[in-house]
């Protein structure tokens, strides 16, 4: 079954889709969007380096968003500039290295297209594997640290005096972040990952009055957007990744609609 | 826990500076069980600081605190929910503890404001969102509540009522209490101790001995030390910019 591509891009997306809800309601909450996708931006750099030095993607992305993550600490402490301006500095000087990497890499034949915005075909049998088992242990991981997290999303001082060491459940995350980016990079594309986790997600506060309504509805909104986009990428021969976003898209208008209409019901 | 005196928690000589400025020196308090220890003092004065180095927020202090339980109840100044969370009282009182619903239930009931249990955070009124930060504190049957400005926003019998159940609590639950207040007539009545500060501490003891004691008189203002006394006074330091204290 797994021999078909489109079934094992399906059974990518369905996969990413469990782990871009909770860890998307979080970028949401803590306000990271744009953290993700600075992460996400050096990844191509993660993906040029395993290429070059013949090591495996996932591994060499997850490093790479890490290394970056850490620079990103260091910088916030040492200069004076506002965090987003740092973000900014780091997510498309990481592009644009990787992208001139390539340039030099000319003995290996790249497709561009498809490192930025994901390709249904790239999906094999060990990228599932890696998908599956890392997705597990981001989970699990998660669910280890949700109560220091989410108390300290609440609010920091009260995590921290009530001794939930907030700290180290942050440093997590930032790996936890790390490690989706490099699990779902094949299937959606290094430009789009943070939409997987935002837009989804960004549904799911519409239609939600709970946190835990909130993830539920995020990891549904992940499985439909993957499911439909899929179909179309596959019908209409588009990019998966912005056929997947674009769904997501779709998806979090419907979800205005429910809005507007409680906003009619209190008046 | 400290067997021979019942301290939860003592400051030794501390401070804190932060950009070449002292926000606060030289303090030296302890809260033991059972008793209520509030710290008054005017706007920027370090009451907050002094709270937050009792909770070990900072790590380079000056002086040490010895802290000797890790139970602890907090309800911060302030504290803003972003509208992106979306968070019902239930959430909030389950946010450090996994607590039964029944000990949730009493918690609000307690600080009256259990019928809002499923209500969104966002449509809560300032004084409702303190009654339940109040009830998040003390649900877990904490050793030490810290509480900073609990009643801010609380309409004025609330406040009464509230003050009495802070002080209904350290004898139930035999906890201590860091209170933080601005209302000093509440504070004079149901207080064990009290410490005033001004960037150091000014003067402390018992409600009424820091009433008649002139530096409270010099920081309050007359009408706040009429309540109890009034006693004459001259200061004996003056504070520098950079938040030095001289000796006159």
């Amino acid at each position: 079954m797994l021999d078909d591509f489109f079934i094992r891009a399906l059974v990518a997306g369905i996969g990413i889709a469990f782990v871009a809800g909770p860890l998307g309601c979080f970028v949401v909450w803590r306000r990271l969007s744009y953290f993700g996708d600075t992460l996400a931006h050096s990844a191509l750099l993660g993906v040029t380096i395993a290429y070059s030095l013949e090591f495996n993607i996932a591994v060499s992305i997850f490093l790479i968003s890490s290394v970056i993550a850490l620079i990103l600490v260091q910088l916030q402490r040492k200069t004076n500039l506002p965090s987003d301006a740092l973000l900014g500095l780091l997510a498309h000087s990481s592009l644009a290295v990787g992208l001139v990497v390539i340039g030099f890499l000319t003995f290996i034949r790249f497709d561009i297209m498809g490192l930025l915005f994901g390709d249904i075909l790239a999906v094999n049998k060990k990228d599932l594997f890696i998908i599956w088992f890392g997705g597990a242990l981001i989970l699990i991981t998660l669910k280890i640290i949700w109560k220091p997290l989410f108390a300290s999303t609440v609010n920091y001082e009260l995590a921290e005096a009530e001794g939930l060491n907030p700290d180290r459940a942050k440093a997590v995350f930032t790996v936890l972040l790390a490690a989706i980016i490099a699990i779902s990079i094949k299937l959606v594309g290094v430009l789009l990952i943070t939409g997987m986790l935002i837009i989804p997600t960004a549904m799911a506060r519409n239609l939600s009055d709970n946190p835990q309504k909130m993830v539920i509805f995020s990891i549904i909104g992940g499985l439909l957007s993957v499911f439909i986009g899929l179909f179309s990428s596959l019908e209409f021969n588009t990019p998966s990744g912005p056929s997947i976003i674009a769904t997501a898209l779709v998806l979090f208008i419907f979800s205005l609609l429910k809005v507007k209409q409680t906003i009619q019901l209190k008046n | 826990m400290s067997i021979e005196n019942n301290v939860l928690v003592k400051l030794n000589n501390v401070g804190l500076k932060q950009n070449q400025k002292w926000l606060v020196q030289g303090v030296s308090l302890q809260v033991e069980k059972g008793k209520i220890v509030t710290l008054i003092g005017p706007n920027g004065s370090g009451k907050s600081t002094t709270a937050k180095i009792a909770l070990g927020f900072y790590k380079n202090i000056e002086g040490n605190v010895e802290k000797y339980t890790s139970n602890i109840g907090y309800v911060p100044q302030k504290i803003s929910i972003d509208w992106t969370l979306p968070l019902r009282v239930n959430d909030l009182m389950l946010l450090t503890e996994n607590l039964s619903d029944e000990v949730i239930n009493e918690s609000l009931t307690l600080t009256g404001v259990k019928h809002l249990k499923d209500k969104s955070l966002a449509n809560l009124s300032g004084g409702e969102f303190q009654r339940v930060l109040l009830a998040r504190a003390i649900s877990k049957k904490p050793d030490l509540l810290v509480l900073d400005e609990p009643v801010q926003g609380v309409d004025f019998t609330g406040e009464i009522e509230l003050y009495e159940l802070i002080k209904e609590l350290s004898l139930k639950l035999n906890c201590g209490i860091l209170l933080i207040s601005h209302d000093l007539h509440t504070v004079m009545s149901a207080t064990d101790h009290v410490v005033c500060l001004n960037g150091h501490v000014c003067c402390c003891g018992s409600p009424s001995e820091v009433a008649k004691n002139s530096e409270y008189k010099a920081l309050f203002g007359e009408q706040a030390s009429q309540t109890l006394a009034i006693y004459e006074h001259k200061h004996d330091h003056v504070h520098t910019t950079d938040g030095e204290i001289k000796k006159k």
